[in-house]
């Protein structure tokens, strides 16, 4: 995270990818972001496996923690697409603890925040978006395209409507995914920012000190902003995730 | 993976202009929109790799771990429900048995009592008649010896008048009278008197 030259500050170099693990992982192409990612989904699986081992009648802190996981995205998911949404649930519990541990995960110093690039976010979202849509289509069939024209409306006004509701049917790519892209990038630079104040501050002898201690002050605040922006955004994927499945059940 | 890149990059590419990023930023700055290296692409490809595997592992294994956990529990919950229920009729059942020996109990006391009453009663009344049997006896024949007596004195009586009359006629007369008729005369007059 540091910065490179005390000149000037390489707030997106950290975001730059390198093949990991060695050569093996270099020859094809597996990065930093891919091993993070490989990191988040173990240590996903190790909170379900290694929670749920003592299948205690009353649970301890992990085999809790892996319950509250559960029952709140299961609830989420019921409450939200309604009693279809248990057929998402491994869906959606997947991708809101995929999102989740990658956005904390990216909070520890040294490691990478996949969920920073907009390749990952935007592979994401298509996912969910081609799911709604074929979902919609399975359930509804060409009634589906009813959707872009909300009930009620004079004809004349149909044309206009229609042009807008797939605009912002077709937007929802844009916004779900930049929305976590964005955030988490702009939340790391922030930090970098800081982080570079603190090293060139404290370069410039004992008048940069106290700047230096304010950034350094600034710096901390943002982390702990960052752990509920990371746990916000995972939230904000998943629930929209559900929305969008709720609609394409219902159609409105 | 290459033209996975030709696909994406033109809508990422317009997804960052629809941004109004600054054209330069994007070239030079962003490395997340960096397509000269080839590892922008694979790290999707690598990313849907991973993600496929993390889904199958979780919606396979993982998550029904800890569902059969939660039905374990419901079903344990619900069980014991069913057994405190049960034990909670068999303790109310319980309770209507003892109340019901309890009034059964107080019924035979009742009862018991009443018996004992009644025949305390029928043994007061029993001995009560014999009582007033007796004294009956005792007046019948108390009465009949006040009778005897007087009958005896009555007889006595007749026999002083007949012989009273018979010397009173013989010395006015000088005449004995006749018996029978004296006899007669005399149980007349008494019996205008009353007595005889």
């Amino acid at each position: 995270m540091a910065a490179e030259g005390s000149s000037s500050i390489d707030a997106l170099g950290q975001f730059q990818l390198h093949p990991a693990l060695g050569r093996i992982g270099g020859s094809v192409n597996f990065t930093q972001s891919n091993l993070m990612m490989v990191v988040a989904g173990l240590l996903v699986l190790a909170l379900l496996w290694a929670g749920m081992k003592p299948r205690a009648m009353v649970p301890g802190r992990l085999q809790a923690a892996a319950e509250l996981g559960y029952e709140t995205i299961m609830s989420m998911c019921t409450e939200t697409i309604g009693p279809e949404g248990r057929k998402f649930f491994p869906l959606v519990f997947t991708l809101f603890f995929f999102i989740l541990f990658g956005n904390l995960l990216g909070v520890f110093p040294y490691f990478f925040t996949f969920t920073s690039h907009i390749m990952v976010t935007l592979a994401l979202t298509l996912l969910v978006f081609i799911l709604v849509t074929g979902v919609a289509l399975k359930e509804h069939g060409l009634h589906f395209f009813s959707y872009f024209l909300p009930k009620g409306i004079p004809v004349a006004l149909a044309p206009l409507l229609v042009v807008i509701e797939v605009i912002s049917y077709f937007s929802r790519i844009i916004s779900l995914s930049v929305r976590l892209f964005a955030n988490m990038m702009a939340g790391h630079v922030m930090l970098e920012v800081f982080g570079a104040f603190i090293i060139m501050l404290g370069g410039l002898g004992w008048l940069g000190y106290l700047p230096a201690a304010l950034a350094f002050g600034l710096d901390t605040i943002l982390i702990g902003f960052e752990i509920l922006v990371a746990s916000l955004q995972a939230y904000v994927f998943a629930i929209l995730t559900c929305i969008y499945l709720h609609d394409a059940v219902h159609l409105h | 993976m290459k033209l996975f890149g030709w696909i994406v990059s033109p809508v990422v590419a317009g997804l960052a202009g629809g941004l109004m990023l600054p054209a330069a930023a994007m070239a030079e700055g962003m490395p997340q929109l960096d397509f000269t290296t080839p590892l922008t692409v694979s790290q999707v490809v690598w990313g849907a790799i991973i993600f496929v595997v993390l889904y199958l592992l979780l919606s396979r294994s993982a998550l029904p771990l800890v569902a059969s956990v939660l039905e374990e529990r419901a079903a344990r919950i619900a069980k014991d429900l069913n057994e405190a229920n049960a034990a909670k009729a068999s303790a109310d059942a319980g309770m209507a048995d003892a109340d019901q020996a309890i009034a059964k109990a107080r019924a035979e006391a009742q009862a018991a009592i009443n018996a004992a009453l009644n025949e305390a009663k029928q043994a007061a009344a029993v001995q009560a008649e014999a009582v007033n049997a007796r004294l009956e006896a005792q007046l019948q024949d108390s009465e009949a010896q006040i009778a005897r007596a007087r009958a005896s004195a009555m007889s006595a009586l007749r026999q002083v008048a007949t012989e009273t009359a018979a010397t009173v006629v013989t010395r006015l007369t000088g005449v004995a009278p006749d018996p029978s008729r004296l006899d007669a005369a005399v149980g007349s007059a008494l019996a205008a008197r009353g007595i005889g």
